[in-house]
């Protein structure tokens, strides 16, 4: 993304140059090639050069405003009290409604949904990174009879629809006795991220020198000491990205809890718990709780996206290179 | 299971130091080859078993179980089935809402990335070459670029379920935003039910599904436009091509690889649509089965009707179209003259 230095940007389409520019650090800057600078020159570029600079501001703009608007909608409505939502949409709170957050927040239990979703979230994505990890380094680093045979098995993972297996697993997870619990949900969500885990970290490691390691392992140390003390720590920039990656699919995650986690409302993570407000909302009739609930759900976010944002978007769109 | 990883990891590493060696001495050097080839085997073999173990019960057995349950008329309630041999998929060829489920996901297949990915095409080369000529360069991108990637990306990362609640509101007839701007400006007589309207419906998770994802799109084509060598652009230039011409002749042939990456993700999205139809249609795939997918239809059938043998041959039937989806973007996307640069 940067053309001033020679390292290669990010390329989709190819998981080992992405490795290895994300090993250079994903620090620096990273303008658009040709974004223009603050000095930008005055002098235009002819006539078709400025229509067109118009011509695509605006629909940039446009653009702008479709995605930002509905959730200043949102945010707005959030402060609303219900008969005001209904009487005009588009109207400026007359007062500030707080007791709608404070609703959303107790007695919608958004609290609560949030506080699952960081239980599971937080147990399966280290539990996914280091799994993950001991996966892709032995199969990217040591030759053994059936390497390819466990390779093909993990990564064939991403060519299929979750969905498929889904009816199975439930019948499974009941057998174990892991619906509806915690733990359960966090050993399906990291069972459901290893392939492209595997995939993405194998590479990774595949690019790392071993000269390091070879240095280590003369000086005697353990295989699994040289796995968590040398190697892991040089994986790091591969690590944040597909970390992301996994927060944010599991975070999200709609499907897989509606199938394993829907017996105790409690426990419902805070997509199915929105879902399940919203539903709610049509007989309740608590319009502002709703959209409180929803500004609650998304300001964590927002503060993650704006401060990461960069890693964000690079650890999202290694996702594409599957 | 998963803290077996570092236990195993653990023991390894105790083992591996024989006992009574002083410093962090040469003693591996001493150990004889066959005692290593056994350290490494069991060292493989301590971080695969985990992960093997918790992926083969949770993923691969179960998706192998799909093609066994298939074949039987288990309802899930209980343990007794009989086998019914392929009785499960006649009954899917005749079943007129499984196929209009289906349909519609092949619907979503062929609208939904054509809109996505022109969409993000097109903004990602407005961001990039869509500005005014900064003095001797050949292309230069709009100002504020950096602020609209931001912005248009911000979709991709809510979750599904805070996108869909939101439009859900946003299709409201009454108190809904949508509804509110066409009265605001004047346009009240194009009001709808939207999602009430069996005619709509489908439209509204089409626009639903692309304003949550064309940001994502924008900013994976953005990285591979700026992936291009100016030079090219600059002898373009040099040979007197317009924008326009730039884009179809230059740009877009040189990101092929990127747009056929996006065609299959975005395909895989359409072939799921789980979460979108779900929350935000009436009754979760109306109204009158308007927007109906396949997998809700499995869902249903699985988990509500009491049907898990008939739903495990709708996965299977959704297996095969998305197989047949994968292969033929591969297929289609294989070309005989790549461009390096």
């Amino acid at each position: 993304m940067t053309t001033a230095e020679p390292s290669p940007s990010l390329r989709p389409g190819d998981p080992e140059e992405t490795a290895a520019a994300l090993t250079k650090g994903t620090g620096g800057p990273r303008r658009p090639a040709n974004a223009p600078g603050k000095d930008a020159g005055r002098s235009g570029g002819g006539t078709e050069g400025r229509t067109l600079n118009a011509f695509s501001h605006a629909f940039l703009v446009l653009w702008a405003v479709m995605a930002a608007g509905p959730l200043l909608w949102a945010v707005m409505n959030s402060l609303k009290s219900s008969g005001a939502i209904l009487e005009n949409p588009w109207s400026l709170p007359k007062r500030l409604n707080w007791e709608n957050w404070s609703f959303a927040w107790n007695e919608a239990n958004i609290g609560q949904y949030t506080i699952n979703s960081v239980i599971v979230v937080g147990g399966s994505v280290i539990g996914t990174m280091l799994l993950g990890s001991m996966v892709a380094y032995v199969l990217a680093r040591y030759d053994f009879p059936g390497n390819r045979l466990v390779y093909f098995l993990f990564v064939g993972g991403m060519a299929f629809p979750i969905i498929v297996a889904l009816v199975p697993l439930f019948f499974v997870m009941k057998n174990f006795a892991l619906l509806n619990t915690y733990h359960g949900l966090i050993l399906v969500y990291i069972a459901y991220s290893l392939p492209f885990t595997v995939f993405f970290m194998s590479a990774f490691f595949r690019t790392l020198p071993s000269s390091i390691a070879e240095a280590a392992e003369i000086d005697g140390a353990s295989h699994s000491r040289i796995f968590f003390q040398v190697m892991l720590p040089m994986a790091k920039p591969g690590l944040i990205s597909v970390g992301i990656f996994n927060f944010l699919g599991q975070w999200n995650q709609y499907l897989i809890p509606q199938v394993v986690h829907v017996g105790d409302a409690d426990k419902y993570v805070l997509t199915q718990g929105l879902a399940n407000l919203a539903a709610q909302t049509g007989y309740r009739g608590n319009w502002g709780g709703l959209f409180a609930g929803l500004t609650l759900a998304v300001l964590p976010i927002l503060v993650v996206y704006v401060v990461f944002q960069r890693q964000v978007q690079a650890g999202l769109t290694a996702g594409a290179l599957k | 299971m998963a803290s077996d990883g570092p236990a195993v990891a653990e023991a390894t590493k105790e083992a591996a130091s024989p006992p009574g060696r002083s410093g962090g001495g040469r003693g591996e050097r001493r150990v004889s080859p066959h005692h290593r080839t056994y350290l490494k085997y069991r060292f493989v073999a301590g971080f695969l078993a985990a992960p093997l173990v918790l992926y083969g019960v949770l993923v691969v057995s179960p998706f192998f179980q799909t093609f066994y349950y298939s074949l039987t008329d288990w309802t899930g309630l209980s343990s007794d089935f009989a086998f019914v041999g392929l009785d499960n998929f006649s009954r899917l060829m005749e079943d007129e809402i499984f196929r209009k489920a289906l349909w519609h996901n092949v619907l979503l297949l062929l609208v939904l990335p054509v809109i996505t990915l022109g969409l993000g095409l097109f903004f990602a080369f407005m961001l990039n070459v869509g500005g005014r000529h900064r003095r001797g360069e050949a292309v230069a991108g709009v100002r504020g670029s950096h602020f609209y990637k931001i912005v248009y990306f911000f979709p991709q990362a809510l979750s599904i379920a805070i996108v869909v609640v939101l439009w859900k509101y946003i299709f409201n007839p009454v108190g809904g935003l949508l509804n509110g701007v066409l009265s605001a400006v004047g346009l009240g007589q194009w009001q709808q039910s939207w999602l009430g309207d069996p005619r709509l419906a489908f439209w509204c998770v089409v626009i639903v599904m692309v304003w949550a994802n064309v940001g994502f799109y924008v900013v994976l084509f953005s990285a591979a436009m700026g992936s291009i060598p100016r030079e090219i652009y600059e002898a373009t230039l040099l040979d007197g091509a317009g924008r326009t011409t730039t884009f179809f002749r230059v740009t877009l042939p040189l990101m092929r690889d990127t747009v056929q990456t996006g065609w299959v993700y975005m395909g895989i999205m359409a072939l799921d649509a789980f979460a979108v139809v779900h929350i935000l249609t009436v009754n979760a795939g109306g109204p009158a089965y308007s927007t109906i997918v396949a997998p809700v239809y499995l869902y249903n059938k699985a988990f509500q009707d009491g049907q898990a043998g008939y739903a495990t041959a709708v996965a299977v039937a959704l297996l095969i179209v998305t197989m047949v989806f994968s292969v033929a973007a591969m297929a289609f996307g294989r070309s005989k003259d790549r461009i390096e640069f």
